[in-house]
């Protein structure tokens, strides 16, 4: 489902006398329907830069990154904003939101999106955000005050609204308490069940553990 | 008369304005601009007017002048004697008798003919003006026929008042096309516009323009569907002659609130009591003029 | 979504021997927002000018495709049939909402104009219309007879949107719509733009020179140098891995809170 080919990646800091930084070569690697694939590595060695080609928020210098049947180009962008609205979720380690507005359309955004309507979009991001615990009081206030674990709960819940066939997951459990942690990993093994292809990175050694297929040390790939 | 050409304007001023009334009468409601001559009256007293009667004028015509529908106000009285004087042309105070009527603020109660001319005096020819100051704006908007600022006006006045309270200068549209201020007559005065025998012209001195309305032209005025244009008048009848189809003037008759309603128009008012008919207040035996 | 909303090839304008804006290209789809970035003198609002067809352009071709297929080449177009296409297809936001509001008209005239200019008689069905678009920007449905005079900047500001929306338009040029107001007043009115831009499936030009603004609402983002793109893409992408030494400039020197 997900599917990386000798990919390469380099800053070049044209305000910094053109310092030119290799931080990715020769990446492949695959992801299957189902399968759960943590990124491992230093603190440093570019998983967050992997995932963020792979989420096409960065460009890659060379080789092919393949969701599906669809080639990644950040040249177009349209396909990806498809891509991402219909086939490649994602939850970044923070909520990024308009300010003041309300954590139930928070969640239920990607939904709106795809045109499904107000009432049955909010009423699924609802069922989320009651199963990760924030209370029904917080709903119609905005995130932006909420504490960090909260504000990362409400960013899971918009991560899981809709049923993506792709999933990248940014440190889904931190900082959360051990009973949300809990409910995080029910979320990620259900959508293993439902046939996600899912890519993450876990600093909690024991949530790998557990929902994990396999490990990718980024550390190989260090130029 | 001599000294002065033959109704006061030298032929080449004629000319001009007469160019500019063809204009006008084949673009109905357009504003056609002319090269306005200084007068020997102020702006404001129907300089553009006068120069449009003069140019209309010929040695046969007989000229009236009315001024709020009244032949004896400052203001008729000098233009008529005016013309009188510089084209010694005959001059009268009946409607029917008249060829030509130069007019500010009215339109005379009496059925006009297709051999009449009526004459309106303009003091602001642009209906957008307290819309859209910019003149080549309005040049625009009437070239696209982008109205929808006309009617910005009237739902200004229905939200404020529940009512369109505009009650003079009217506007109306031209044979569905041109937006025309038709001077600042009541809105009573709208209705005999539209598909008037006669035909109107309309002279703005100081803005320098001229427009028309053919004979037999469709001149509807601006409403709204669930606010449709309504032509009202004080609802009494006149005090002198009764007449209950005409637009009342308010007259102040003492310093205790007491006052009457009578004719605006004048002729139409004396031409009803020489018929006999007499208003609550009518003197019980008067002398009429002849 | 089959067609191109826009299509702008090679677009050019000179100002005497200075460049207004030279070489831009891109295309626009049905429901998608661009963001044009860039510091004053960019060429950026000339850019937007240009496609609303208030500025001539030099050079190039805009191709904008109305509600029935139909492709107009806006440049080309007779001043009829631009200002037919500004009252029927497009809005146009400014800066100042005094530049796109009358101040002594009310609220209501205000909102309902756009829609006696298309034609409506109905002044009950104006009004209700007029009522709804004041809630849909919350503003206080009894303010419906105040002129914007006595409105506070960011009350004049949804109000110019309310406006510019009642006709339903397709495309909206909006020119720095958040400039010169509050934070508070600016988080409500993305908000508001970001719902109806998804609601109402409206494609936009934004151009600001505030990146938050355009992270928030733009797809895709063009950064413009001296008049020429200099770099466009996906917002985020741009943003977050500039390519260019004026992107990265730019993006580097924003102040974090």
């Amino acid at each position: 489902m997900i599917s990386v080919e000798n990919v390469s990646k380099a800053f070049t800091l044209h305000n910094q006398g053109g310092t030119r930084i290799g931080v990715m070569r020769g990446v492949s690697m695959r992801v299957e329907p189902g399968e759960c694939v943590a990124l491992t590595g230093a603190s440093g060695a570019g998983k967050s830069t992997l995932m963020r080609m792979i989420y096409g928020n960065y460009r890659i210098e060379s080789g092919a990154i393949r969701i599906g049947d669809e080639v990644l180009d950040s040249d177009r962008p349209r396909a990806i904003l498809a891509l991402r609205r219909n086939t490649l979720g994602h939850v970044s380690q923070f909520l990024r939101a308009v300010p003041r507005v309300p954590t139930i359309e928070v969640a239920a955004e990607p939904l709106r999106m795809l045109g499904v309507d107000a009432a049955t979009a909010q009423a699924r991001a609802g069922a989320l955000l009651a199963r990760l615990r924030i209370p029904q009081t917080l709903w119609r206030l905005a995130p932006a005050t909420f504490s960090g674990g909260e504000q990362q709960r409400v960013n899971i819940a918009r991560g899981f609204v809709h049923p993506w066939p792709a999933l990248l997951l940014d440190e889904p459990t931190a900082s959360l308490d051990p009973t949300n942690r809990e409910t995080v990993l029910e979320l990620i093994s259900e959508a293993k069940a439902r046939g996600a292809a899912i890519l993450g990175i876990f600093h909690d050694a024991d949530a790998r553990a557990r929902v994990c297929d396999r490990e990718i040390d980024v550390g190989a790939f260090t130029p | 008369m001599s000294g002065y050409n033959f109704a006061y304007l030298d032929e080449q001023t004629k000319r001009m304005i007469r160019r500019a009334l063809l204009k006008a009468v084949a673009i109905p409601g357009y504003q056609v601009p002319f090269a306005s001559r200084e007068m020997p009256m102020p702006y404001g007293w129907g300089t553009g007017g006068v120069q449009v009667t003069a140019a209309c004028l010929v040695p046969e015509d007989t000229l009236k002048v009315i001024d709020q529908g009244a032949d004896d106000t400052t203001n008729a009285v000098s233009i008529r004697a005016f013309f009188a004087r510089v084209a010694d042309i005959a001059t009268t105070e009946h409607t029917r008798d008249a060829s030509v009527i130069q007019t500010r603020h009215r339109i005379p109660e009496a059925p006009l003919r297709e051999d009449q001319i009526l004459v309106f005096q303009v003091p602001i020819p642009e209906p957008l003006r307290f819309l859209e100051p910019r003149e080549t704006e309005t040049r625009k908007m009437h070239a696209l026929e982008e109205y929808g600022l006309m009617h910005v006006r009237l739902y200004e006045d229905i939200a404020r008042h529940g009512e369109i309270a505009k009650s003079y200068a009217y506007p109306v549209r031209v044979e569905g096309r041109y937006v025309m201020d038709p001077s600042p007559i009541p809105k009573f005065d709208n209705p005999k516009l539209d598909d008037c025998p006669a035909l109107q012209l309309f002279g703005a001195g100081r803005e320098q323009r001229i427009y028309a309305l053919p004979p037999y032209t469709r001149v509807e005025s601006l409403d709204f569907e669930d606010y449709p244009f309504k032509a009202s008048r004080p609802d009494h009848p006149c005090a002198l002659c009764g007449a209950r189809d005409s637009y009342l003037d308010e007259v102040v008759i003492d310093d205790a609130g007491g006052r009457m309603f009578v004719c605006s128009d004048t002729d139409y008012c004396n031409d009803r009591r020489a018929a006999g008919h007499r208003g609550e207040m009518a003197a019980p035996f008067e002398e009429m003029p002849e | 979504m089959s067609a191109p909303l826009l299509e702008v090839d090679g677009l050019r304008k000179h100002y005497g021997r200075r460049i207004g804006c030279a070489e831009v290209s891109f295309t626009l789809w049905p429901g998608e927002v661009m963001g044009i970035v860039g510091e004053s003198g960019s060429g950026k609002s000339t850019l937007l000018s240009c496609l609303a067809g208030h500025l001539a352009s030099d050079g190039g071709q805009i191709l904008y495709r109305d509600r029935s297929g139909h492709a107009h080449a806006v440049a080309n177009l007779s001043e009829a049939g631009r200002r037919r296409l500004a009252r029927e297809e497009w809005a146009y936001v400014h800066q100042n909402p005094r530049d796109g509001l009358r101040m002594g008209v009310s609220a209501g005239g205000n909102v309902g104009e756009p829609l006696m200019a298309r034609g409506q008689r109905h002044f009950g069905d104006i009004r209700a219309a007029a009522l709804d678009w004041l809630e849909r920007v919350e503003i206080a449905q009894d303010r419906i007879d105040d002129v914007p005079r006595d409105f506070s900047g960011g009350m004049q500001q949804r109000l110019q949107i309310a406006r510019s929306l009642v006709n339903g338009p397709r495309l909206v040029f909006m020119d720095e719509p958040t400039g010169g107001l509050d934070v508070s007043v600016q988080a409500r009115l993305l908000d508001l733009l970001r719902g109806l831009v998804r609601d109402l499936g409206l494609s936009a030009v934004i151009v600001t020179h505030d990146l938050a603004v355009v992270r928030l609402l733009a797809d895709r983002l063009m950064v413009m140098q001296g008049g020429y793109v200099v770099e466009s893409g996906l917002t985020d992408q741009v943003l977050d891995d500039p390519q260019h030494a004026y992107t990265q400039l730019l993006v580097s020197s924003v102040l974090q809170v």
